[in-house]
C-alpha cells in the first residue's frame, strides 16, 4: 500500500468524513450480531461504523444496503443494545487500522486495544484491514526456508519464507504449545524475523500460557500479540485476524521484516462467519458454513506471501482443531484447498508420549522442495526426507503386517523398520517444547534414525550422501 | 431519472442503486436494459452484469469490490455485454478474469484501475499483408499476419459477419494494437477485435474423427488418453496433486497455444506458473514455454464474481487462437471454485437452491462450458481445436458432490486422483479405476492408422494386470503376499512394476518431465514383456520368490535413466532383462 496503491476516491477526505458522521437512531431490527438501521442515506457497502452506546462504543461494518436500511455486523456483539439507546455513526470508509512499528513489543485484544497497560497503539499510515489483493504477476515465488527449530518441521515438512502452511489438530492434542514454540523460536536468515500471533477464543488458562511462553519475545520488541478470549465477543473473531494481517503486511512489504503470523483456532473463527451467516438467514452450503467461506478464508491466508523487488515476508501458521478429528470438515478441507500443505498432528502419536505428535505421513509442505535442499538448507535435505519418509511409509506397512502375525514372525528387514520407526519417533520427531533445534542436529539426527535400517534399503539416497552422511557404526549391515 | 427522451440520452441511460450487497446490486430506473448489458456503477464506474430484469429494475452482479457504493449512486447503461480486446499481446502475459492485463497493474489490486482494454499500451506491432486489394474474402479468411507476438504465428482473420471484396489493407509496417488495418466489403477491419467474453465464436463445422493430444504422461497417453477438442476433467481431494498434474500437460502438451486459467486458486501457484514457464524451453518451437502461454489469473483472494467470469475469458481467448487454425488447450484451476462462485452469487439473489447449495442452472452451465471444447473446420477453413481441461476440487474428496458427478456426464476423459497413492509420493497418483476415456477406441483407431497397431491391446492388458493387482492386493493384505500361489504373486508384481516403472513419473527429472508416444510405449512393452517372461518362469517351475529376487531396478529406473525420445535404449534394457529371466532355473 504504497504510493503505487491508488486510493479509493474519496475516503480520504476530511469533508467526507464529517458529513457522513451523522447520528443514526432509527434503529429497525436487532437480530444477533446484526443491527439494522433505518432512514440511512449516502453510506457505502462495507463502510466501517461506530456504535455509540452508555456502555462505550461498539464497532462494526455495513453489510447491506437496502434502499434507506443498513444491516450491520456488530463485532462486540449485540447483547445489551435497546433500540432508542445507540447512535450509529458511519465512517465514510472501509474500517481502517493504523499501522506501523509501534505495534512491535505489544499485546492487545482481539480489536487492538492494548492490554499491557500502554497506550493506545498509533502508527504513521493507516491501512484497510480487509487489504487489496496482491497483483499474482507482483508475486514473487517462495524460495527460502523458516528454521521453526521443531525436528518434525523442519526436517520433513519445511516451512517456507511466504507460504501459508497450517496445523490441523485435534482437540486434546498440543497444538497450542506448538504453535507457540514456532511463534517463540523461528528464525529466518532475513534482517528482521517478526511475529504476530493473534488468539480466537481461547480459555483464559491457554491465553495466560502464550503471554508467559511469548514473553521474551514480547519483551525485545520482536512481537505482537492479539488476545481474544473465549468469553470475548465471538463476531470479533472476524476482525482479530484481519487486524495481524494488516500489521503483519506494513512490517513485512513496508519495513522490510520477515514476519511469522501464527492464529490459533481458525476454527473458532469460522464458526463467527457461520454465525453472521446464520443471522443473515443466507442459504447454507455444507454444516451451516455459507458458501461464501472458502473465499473468505482465502482472503486471509492469500496475504502470505512475498513481493518480488521488495525485502519481507508474510508467512502464515494457522492451527485448527478438526471435531471430532474429521479433515473432511468444511474447515480443515477447504483451509486444505487454500493453503500450501497442511501439518497434521495424530492422537496416535500423541499417546506414544511423543511432542510434537506430527503424523509425517499425513502431513505436506507443498513449497519444501523450493525452500529446502542445495543452497536452501543443506544439499542432503531433499534426499533425506524422501528416505525418511519413504521408510516411514514402509515401517507403517510392517506394523500393520506385525498386527496380524505378531512381530515375532515377521522377517528381519520388516523387524528393522520397526526399530526405524521407533528410532524417528524417539531421537527425531521428540524434542522438548523450549528446545530449539538447528537445521543441521536435525538432519544429523534423521541419518542416526536411517541407521537402523539396513544399507540397502537406503534407495532413495545417493552413495556419496550415505558415505559422508550416515553414522559409521553401522556400516556392516548390509542385509 | 427514468425520463425516455431521447434529447438527453445521458440522462435515460442511467438508472439509480437501490440495493447493495456484496457483488449483488440493484438499480431502478433503468429504461430499456438488456440482460447480460454492462452497466457503470458508482463513483469508481465498476463494472455490473445485469443478471435480472424487472420492469426497469435491474439486478446486477459486479465484478470488483463494491466497497463504497451507494444507495443513490448512478447506474449508467453502456448498452454492451463485457467485452475483451482480442489481438497481439495476449501472448506470453498475465490477465485478470474481466481480461485486464495484470503484468502492468498495481501491486496492490483496488478497484480503481483502468477498465477492460489495453488503455495506454504503447506496444507497436508490425503488420505484413497476405492478400492485395481487390480479393474476394469471407469470414475467417486471413488478411495478415504480426510476427514476433509470441510462438505461434499470428494471424489477423476477417472478423465474424464481415465478407467481400478487400478494399484497402495496409502496407507492411508498424501500426498500435487497435489500428484499422483493412477495409472488407466497406467495412473496416483492426488488429485487434472487440469481442464479448461469453459469446462462444462460430466456427464452419464440427470434426469428429478423433486424434489424440499428446500430454507428455504416461498415464495419460497410454491408459486415458483425452482427443484433441475434447474435453477432460482431473478431479481429487486437496494434495492429491491436481495442480502439478495441470502443470505438467500445460508444460509439455504438443497443442501450439496453452490458456492457463487460475480461477479462484492460490497466488503462489500463479506466480510459479509464470516463473517457471519463462523459464523452460518448449521442445517444439526452441522457444519460451511462456511465450506459448496466455494467463489468466483470478486467484481465490481476487473479486468473486471476476473468478466467474474468468473461465469464459479463458475459452474466448483459446477460441481466438483457434480462429487463427491453430490447437489450443484451456486449462481451468479449479472448475470448482467457479460454481462456488455461481452458488454465492445465486444465493444472495435468494434463487431456490438445488444440491449443496448449488443452483438448478449448475448442470446447463458446466455442460455449456464443456461444448465449448471441439475440434472443428474454422470460418476460414483450418482444422484446428479447442481442448478444455478442468480441474474439479471436491469438497472432503467426496466424489459425489454435484460438481464432479456433472462433470463426469459431460467430459471425454475424467482422470480421477487417489489419496492413498499421492501419500504413497506415486504422482501423478492418476487412478486406473475411477478414471476414463470415452474417446480410447477412436483414438486407438488413428494410433492404428499412425502404425502401431498394439496400442489398444497393449492398454488393455495394462488394465486387466492393474485390476488384477488391486483384487490381490485386498487379498494380500488379510493373508499376506507370501500365501499367494505362484502365478497370483507374479500378477502383483506386474502390477507393482506397471505403477512404479510405466505410470509413475517424476516431473522434476529431466529425463522423465515429459515423455513421448514412442519412449511410453517401449515402457509398457517392456514391463509386459518382463511380466510375460516371469510367469513363463513360474510355469517352468522356478520359484515366486526366486523371481522377486531378481533386481527389477534396471525396469523401475529406466523412465529416469532413458532420454524422452530414446526408445532403443528400453528395447536394450528388455533385452538384459529378458535374458536374466529366461536363465533362472
Amino acid at each position: 500500500m504504497t504510493g503505487r496503491a491508488p486510493s479509493r476516491a474519496g475516503t480520504e477526505a476530511p469533508a467526507v468524513l464529517a458529513a457522513a458522521r451523522v447520528a443514526h437512531r432509527d434503529i429497525r431490527a436487532i437480530r444477533g450480531p446484526l443491527l439494522v438501521v433505518g432512514g440511512v442515506e449516502g453510506v457505502g457497502w462495507d463502510e466501517a461504523v461506530e456504535v455509540a452506546t452508555s456502555a462505550g462504543p461498539r464497532h462494526g461494518l455495513v453489510l447491506d444496503l437496502d434502499e434507506d436500511r443498513a444491516t450491520v455486523q456488530v463485532f462486540e456483539g449485540t447483547e445489551g443494545l435497546a433500540p432508542g439507546a445507540v447512535d450509529v455513526r458511519f465512517a465514510g470508509r472501509p474500517l481502517h487500522l493504523e499501522v506501523g512499528t509501534g505495534w512491535l513489543g505489544r499485546v492487545c485484544n482481539g480489536r487492538g486495544a492494548p492490554l499491557d497497560g500502554g497506550p493506545p497503539v498509533t502508527g504513521a499510515r493507516s491501512a484497510p484491514v480487509a487489504g487489496w489483493p496482491l497483483n499474482p504477476v507482483d508475486r514473487e515465488p517462495p524460495h527460502e526456508p523458516v528454521v521453526t527449530g521443531v525436528s518434525a518441521i523442519d526436517a520433513l515438512t519445511t516451512l517456507v519464507r511466504g507460504q501459508k502452511l497450517p496445523i490441523f489438530s485435534v482437540a486434546g492434542l498440543p497444538h497450542l504449545r506448538l504453535a507457540t514454540q514456532i511463534a517463540a523460536q523461528a528464525t529466518s536468515a532475513g534482517e528482521q524475523f517478526r511475529v504476530v500471533f493473534a488468539a480466537l477464543g481461547l480459555t483464559h488458562a491457554d491465553i495466560a500460557y502464550v503471554r508467559d511462553r511469548l514473553e521474551g519475545r514480547t519483551a525485545t520488541g520482536e512481537l505482537v500479540l492479539f488476545l481474544n478470549a473465549a468469553d470475548d465477543p465471538a463476531i470479533e473473531r472476524i476482525l482479530t485476524p484481519r487486524l495481524a494481517l494488516t500489521v503483519a503486511e506494513h512490517l513485512a512489504f513496508e519495513e522490510g521484516a520477515d514476519v511469522l503470523v501464527v492464529v490459533s483456532d481458525m476454527t473458532n473463527y469460522a464458526e463467527a462467519v457461520r454465525e453472521v451467516s446464520a443471522a443473515r438467514r443466507e442459504i447454507p452450503a455444507r454444516r451451516g458454513y455459507p458458501g461464501y467461506l472458502y473465499s473468505d478464508l482465502a482472503s486471509l491466508y492469500e496475504r502470505c506471501g512475498r513481493v518480488r523487488g521488495r525485502a519481507g515476508s508474510v508467512t502464515v501458521v494457522p492451527v485448527l482443531t478438526m471435531p471430532a478429528g474429521d479433515v473432511t470438515h468444511p474447515v480443515p478441507d477447504l483451509t486444505g484447498y487454500i493453503t500450501e500443505g497442511q501439518i497434521v498432528l495424530s492422537p496416535e502419536i500423541d499417546a506414544r508420549g511423543v511432542y510434537p505428535p506430527v503424523d509425517t505421513l499425513g502431513s505436506l509442505s507443498r513449497l519444501m522442495r523450493h525452500g529446502a535442499g542445495p543452497g536452501r538448507t543443506r544439499e542432503d535435505h531433499l534426499d533425506v526426507a524422501a528416505q525418511v519418509l519413504a521408510a516411514l511409509a514402509h515401517a507403517r506397512q510392517s506394523a500393520a503386517l506385525a498386527e496380524l502375525v505378531g512381530a515375532s514372525a515377521l522377517g528381519e528387514t520388516d523387524r528393522s523398520y520397526l526399530a526405524y520407526r521407533e528410532a524417528v519417533e524417539r531421537d527425531l520427531l521428540d524434542q522438548r517444547d523450549d528446545e530449539a533445534r538447528t537445521l543441521d542436529d536435525t538432519l544429523d539426527r534423521a541419518w542416526r534414525a536411517l541407521a537402523t535400517l539396513p544399507r540397502h534399503e537406503l534407495t532413495m539416497v545417493s552413495p556419496e550422501q550415505v558415505a559422508r552422511r550416515l553414522p559409521s557404526g553401522e556400516e556392516d549391515d548390509h542385509g | 431519472m427514468d425520463g425516455v427522451s431521447a434529447a438527453a440520452p445521458a440522462v435515460s441511460r442511467a438508472g439509480r442503486m437501490v440495493r447493495v450487497s456484496g457483488p449483488l446490486l440493484e438499480a431502478e430506473g433503468v429504461p430499456d436494459v438488456r440482460m447480460g448489458e454492462i452497466l457503470r456503477v458508482g463513483s469508481d464506474a465498476l463494472s455490473a452484469e445485469v443478471v435480472a430484469v424487472e420492469g426497469t429494475r435491474a439486478t446486477m452482479q459486479a465484478y470488483e469490490y463494491t466497497g463504497g457504493v451507494r444507495v443513490g449512486d448512478p447506474a449508467v447503461r453502456t448498452g454492451e455485454p463485457l467485452s475483451g480486446l482480442f489481438g497481439p499481446g495476449l501472448l506470453g502475459r498475465a490477465f485478470d478474469g474481466l481480461m485486464r492485463p495484470l503484468t502492468d497493474a498495481p501491486l496492490w489490486l483496488s478497484p480503481a484501475r483502468a477498465e477492460t482494454g489495453r488503455d495506454g499500451d504503447a506496444t507497436r506491432w508490425r503488420f505484413v499483408p497476405a492478400v492485395a486489394p481487390g480479393t474476394e474474402v469471407g469470414e475467417g479468411a486471413m488478411l495478415g499476419t504480426v510476427p514476433g507476438a509470441g510462438a505461434v504465428e499470428h494471424r489477423v482473420v476477417v472478423p465474424v459477419g464481415v465478407s467481400g471484396v478487400v478494399g484497402w489493407i495496409a502496407d507492411e509496417g508498424e501500426v498500435d494494437a487497435e489500428a484499422r488495418v483493412a477495409e472488407v466489403g466497406g467495412r473496416a477491419v483492426h488488429l485487434s477485435e472487440r469481442w464479448p467474453m461469453r459469446r462462444p465464436r462460430p466456427f464452419a463445422a464440427r470434426l469428429s474423427d478423433p486424434a489424440p493430444l499428446h500430454t507428455g504422461q504416461r498415464v495419460l497417453d497410454l491408459l486415458f488418453p483425452v482427443a484433441r477438442g475434447g474435453a477432460a476433467a482431473v478431479t481429487g481431494g486437496f494434495g492429491t496433486g491436481k495442480t502439478m498434474l495441470l502443470q505438467q500437460v500445460a508444460k509439455w502438451c504438443d497443442a501450439d497455444v496453452i490458456v492457463y486459467v487460475g480461477c479462484g486458486e492460490r497466488g503462489n501457484e500463479m506466480a510459479d506458473v509464470l516463473e517457471d514457464f519463462a523459464r523452460l524451453v518448449d521442445a517444439r518451437t526452441g522457444g519460451r514455454l511462456i511465450d506459448r502461454t496466455v494467463v489468466v489469473a483470478n486467484t481465490s483472494n481476487m473479486p468473486m464474481m471476476a473468478r466467474e467470469l474468468s473461465i469464459y475469458t479463458g475459452i474466448g481467448i483459446a477460441e481466438f487462437y483457434r480462429d487463427m487454425g491453430h490447437d489450443a488447450v484451456v486449462i481451468a484451476d479449479s472448475t470448482s471454485r467457479w460454481a462456488e462462485a455461481l452458488r454465492e452469487f445465486a444465493n444472495r439473489r435468494g434463487d431456490l437452491p438445488a444440491e449443496e447449495g448449488f443452483p438448478a442452472n449448475l448442470a446447463s452451465e458446466l455442460a455449456a462450458f464443456y461444448e465449448r471444447a471441439g475440434r472443428v473446420t474454422t470460418l476460414g477453413g483450418h482444422d484446428a481445436s479447442v481442448t478444455v481441461i478442468g480441474a474439479v476440487s471436491p469438497p472432503g474428496g467426496d466424489l459425489s458432490e454435484p460438481v464432479t458427478t456433472i462433470t463426469q456426464r459431460f467430459v471425454r476423459a475424467m482422470w480421477t486422483l487417489d489419496r492413498d497413492l499421492a501419500y504413497a509420493r506415486h504422482y501423478p497418483a492418476v487412478h486406473w479405476a475411477g478414471s476414463f476415456a470415452r474417446d480410447a477406441d477412436g483414438l486407438a483407431r488413428w494410433q492404428t492408422v499412425q502404425g502401431d497397431a498394439e496400442w489398444a491391446a497393449r492398454r488393455a492388458t495394462a488394465l486387466e494386470i492393474l485390476a488384477e493387482a488391486d483384487r490381490l492386493a485386498s487379498l494380500a493384505e488379510v493373508i499376506g503376499v507370501n500365501s499367494l500361489p505362484g502365478r497370483e504373486r507374479m500378477v502383483a508384481l506386474g502390477g507393482r512394476l506397471l505403477r512404479e516403472a510405466v505410470l509413475a513419473q517424476n516431473a522434476l527429472s529431466p529425463n522423465d518431465a515429459t515423455c513421448s508416444d514412442a519412449k511410453g510405449a517401449a515402457l509398457l512393452d517392456l514391463v509386459l514383456a518382463v511380466v510375460e517372461a516371469c510367469h513363463a518362469a513360474i510355469d517352468r517351475g522356478v520359484t515366486a520368490t526366486a523371481i522377486e529376487r531378481v533386481d527389477f531396478g534396471p525396469v523401475i529406473r529406466a523412465a529416469q535413466d532413458v532420454g524422452p525420445e530414446d526408445a532403443d535404449a528400453i528395447a536394450a534394457i528388455r533385452a538384459r532383462m529378458l535374458a536374466t529371466l529366461g536363465a533362472l532355473t
